[in-house]
């Protein structure tokens, strides 16, 4: 049988700021069959991204292909000169960006977009090329697809986006179409519309794809066959459903394991007797918004309404919605950050002043804040031992020896090796970043900890590591986290209780292992359903979903 | 895990041919400033030369000006006037200016509103004329030409600053140290400053090179540096007669003037780079 792709022995250089030159693609071979969808699965910088463009004839920035041959339908884009490379792309090849919000054009209108490789190309007349457009609009279920291609970008969602770039990659009927992680920046419940639009429009076509992801549950859903990487080599290649269930290598075994949390917090009541005591965090009526015009006594845009809730102590409370729920607006107000505009928070029985700057020092330290994005929430001037050492300074006045014995003492909590204090917060990885943020935090020997997404942006098997390590850590110290997060599973792993959300309100509070339960808030179960299992069949499955399920083509 | 490379403790840095070439410039001129009566061979006023604009010669490498005196003592002399009032008004400028322009983005609200528009009226008025009017006004001595330079210049360098600030002021790390309950204080020394030193340093070194011109052209319009002293701008007013005659007299100060402003923009265009190397 013809293969359709074939990369032989692939070799990618990058030249680093020092002028080496560093393999990042150590001879990769694979192949994809005329019609199959290929899973690149691996961890940032396994070199998934590097591959999927290569494909293409491209090379980022200070990268070079360096070897190998990539052959797509005969030709050898490494050979290629770069005006016979564009020739081919959108034709013969074409890609789909991860975050389809950015590559749109903001100040033109969707349908030139779709049909600007029609146009390249001189396809066809650009009657037929809108006709062909629309037909794909539909095929990929977006709304009103006949009016839809006149709007702007920043008319349509994500999600819409998503499937418009999906669209623009299939106009030119291209023979092989590369995925790069196209449903990463979605919410669940739009990630499957997404998976679905995809799926069907690839099923109706005879091109091969080429999907890249971190995330095996996504690529179990449309893979035909997974390559799985790690640090620019193949560590196991096989069928999805032999990889699924007979994994051989210990890094996919690490991987499905990261996705299935193996413990769970037992002890679902408090103890009787602490009840009486005051709960550590009390979030009591509160709103909180944007927009504040004088005179008003509301914000113009309430992002938060009239949200209770209670952290008892050692018990950690989930908060879950979709982006837009208001979940972070309602972390900032109980930080302080912004000011709440009704309601109030009580931390250990004491009420709290609605600003930071309000609060007492005291108030401050027993309540601190880890926020999504590391690579932000570390001064990139300082070292990492003087980031955790402020705190220090500046709650409890150690300096000198003192403070760096603590330093230590704190890097060995968070599992990081002590020379690391020394060094600044861009020479670490994610998931070390990350563990500096927690640090900080737990340098205030704080009673409550706000974790705002904190794993969102890491791998799979770094946010297993994290999530294992907050739990270690409240065994330690009698902490007490509200754990912020879109990913159910992830603040099923951690808390007791989680709260829902969804427009700013608060539709339910549950025990974690209850959400989605029948007897529980519609939405929650969608949220439940919508969460990605392995089993590849899941996503058809969902067809017959009450919420989920498919309209009847109409 | 990754190995754990031994973190180097001093990084490397790459400075190229012409940051080199621009740096020895700028510390020829330093060094002359600061060590002035150990190179000048004559006295600031000796009349030295039975001709006026004398060509260069053995002698005298620079020719002699319109009274005879030696050139070249006359520009190393004036290099401690051009050099050390743009060097003290530049400094005055943008440490106020930095200092003001990151607390204002770090404050905010009403205390960020009444600079900015307070400097963006003084920033309208034209520099040259006021720097005209004010020494006009109260007369010209150094302290005067000073601050007055340092008052033109400030409003730029806070503009400058603010920018800056204002972008790292919504970085995460700033609203962490907020909710810990730091200061302004600390916020701007520790948090901000840090991260926007680099091109905080640009700007000093462009600010100066403005001041050096502006300098040299209130000295030419007779309003700098006073006689007997001489800045470069001075020095070419007082031989512009030399002209006609093509006199080395006037070319020099202007070549001088334009030898410290070149380097020190190419400097700042060619800053040693730190050579980051993560996978190192």
């Amino acid at each position: 049988m013809t293969q359709l792709v074939d990369i032989r022995d692939l070799r990618v250089d990058a030249t680093t700021d020092a002028g080496r030159r560093i393999e990042i693609i150590k001879g990769i071979s694979l192949t994809v069959a005329e019609g199959e969808m290929v899973a690149l699965i691996g961890e940032s910088g396994s070199g998934k991204t590097t591959i999927a463009l290569s494909l293409l004839g491209h090379a980022r920035d200070g990268c070079r292909i360096a070897g190998g041959s990539i052959l797509v339908a005969g030709q050898d884009m490494a050979k290629l000169s770069e005006r016979e490379r564009a020739k081919l792309r959108g034709t013969v090849v074409s890609y789909v960006p991860q975050s389809a919000a950015a590559a749109f054009n903001p100040s033109l209108r969707v349908m030139d977009q779709v049909i600007e490789i029609t146009r390249i190309h001189r396809l066809m007349p650009r009657a037929e090329a809108e006709a062909r457009a629309v037909a794909l609009f539909r095929a990929l279920s977006l709304p009103e697809p006949e009016r839809i291609g006149a709007r702007y970008p920043h008319q349509l969602s994500g999600g819409q986006l998503q499937r418009l770039a999906a669209a623009m990659a299939l106009i030119g009927d291209p023979r092989l179409v590369v995925f790069d992680e196209p449903t990463t920046a979605l919410d669940v419940t739009t990630q499957i519309e997404v998976l679905r639009a995809i799926k069907s429009v690839m099923r109706g076509t005879s091109a091969g794809g080429v999907y890249v992801s971190h995330d095996l549950a996504i690529v179990a859903q449309v893979a035909d066959r997974i390559v799985v990487l790690k640090n620019g080599e193949v560590q196991e290649e096989g069928p999805t459903a032999q990889i699924l269930s007979a994994p051989r290598h210990p890094y996919t075994k690490a991987l499905l394991a990261a996705f299935r949390p193996e413990t769970v917090p037992a002890q679902p009541a408090a103890p009787e007797a602490e009840a009486a005591a005051p709960p550590v965090l009390e979030v009591d009526d509160v709103s909180a918004g944007y927009g504040w015009v004088p005179g008003r006594a509301m914000p113009l845009i309430r992002a938060v309404k009239n949200v209770s809730f209670r952290v008892e102590r050692g018990r950690n409370i989930g908060i879950i919605g979709e982006s837009g729920c208001g979940k972070s607006t309602l972390a900032r107000t109980i930080a302080g950050i912004m000011p709440a505009c009704g309601g109030g928070i009580s931390l250990e029985g004491q009420r709290l002043a609605p600003l930071a700057a309000q609060r007492s020092r005291e108030q401050l330290r027993r309540l601190q804040i880890v926020f999504q994005s590391a690579d932000t929430a570390l001064n990139p001037a300082k070292q990492i031992g003087e980031i955790i050492g402020r705190p220090l300074t500046f709650y409890q006045s150690l300096r000198g020896a003192a403070r760096e014995a603590r330093v230590d003492q704190l890097l060995d909590m968070v599992q990081l090796p002590r020379p690391l204090k020394h060094r600044h917060a861009a020479e670490l990885s994610g998931g070390q970043k990350q563990r500096v943020n927690l640090a900080r935090a737990l340098a205030a020997d704080p009673s409550v900890i706000l974790c705002d997404e904190i794993t969102s942006a890491l791998d799979t098997v770094v946010a297993a590591a994290i999530i294992e390590l907050l739990r270690e850590l409240q065994n330690g110290l009698g902490l007490s986290y509200v754990f912020i997060s879109h990913d159910l599973p992830t603040v099923q792993a951690i808390c007791n209780e989680v709260v829902v959300m969804r427009g700013g309100e608060k539709l339910e509070q549950c025990l974690a292992m209850q959400v989605g339960d029948p007897s529980g808030h519609p939405y929650s179960q969608l949220l439940m359903a919508s969460v990605p299992r392995l089993d590849p069949s899941w996503l058809d499955g969902l067809d017959h979903h009450p919420q989920l399920g498919r309209a009847p083509p109409g | 895990m990754r190995p754990q490379a031994l973190p180097s403790r001093r990084p490397a840095f790459r400075f190229n041919l012409v940051g080199w070439v621009s740096l020895a410039i700028i510390l020829f001129w330093a060094l002359a400033a600061i060590a002035a009566p150990a190179f000048a061979p004559h006295g600031v006023g000796d009349m030295v030369d039975d001709d006026y604009f004398g060509p260069i010669s053995w002698a005298l490498p620079l020719g002699s000006d319109y009274l005879g005196r030696d050139m070249l003592s006359r520009i190393i002399y004036g290099t401690r006037y051009t050099v050390g009032i743009s060097l003290a008004a530049v400094l005055i400028a943008c440490t106020t200016g930095v200092v003001l322009g990151m607390t204002a983005a770090t404050a905010g609200g009403w205390l960020d509103t009444v600079l900015s528009r307070g400097l963006d009226a003084l920033s309208s008025i034209p520099s040259k004329l006021f720097g005209l009017v004010v020494v006009a006004a109260v007369g010209s001595s150094i302290p005067v030409l000073i601050m007055t330079l340092a008052v033109i210049y400030m409003p730029g360098a806070y503009r400058f600053a603010r920018a800056l600030a204002v972008n790292v002021s919504t970085m995460d790390f700033v609203t962490a140290a907020r909710i810990r309950g730091e200061g302004t204080r600390y916020l701007i020394g520790a948090e901000i400053l840090p991260n926007i030193i680099g091109p905080v340093f640009a700007d000093i070194g462009l600010r100066f090179v403005f001041i050096v011109l502006l300098l040299s052209g209130l000295s030419f319009l007779g309003l700098g540096v006073q006689p007997p002293n001489a800045d470069w701008g001075a020095l070419v007013r007082e031989n512009i007669g030399g002209l006609p005659f093509g006199a080395p007299a006037v070319m020099a100060p202007s070549l001088a003037i334009a030898s410290l402003t070149i380097s020190v923009n190419l400097l700042i265009d060619n800053l040693p780079r730190k050579i980051r190397d993560r996978s190192a």
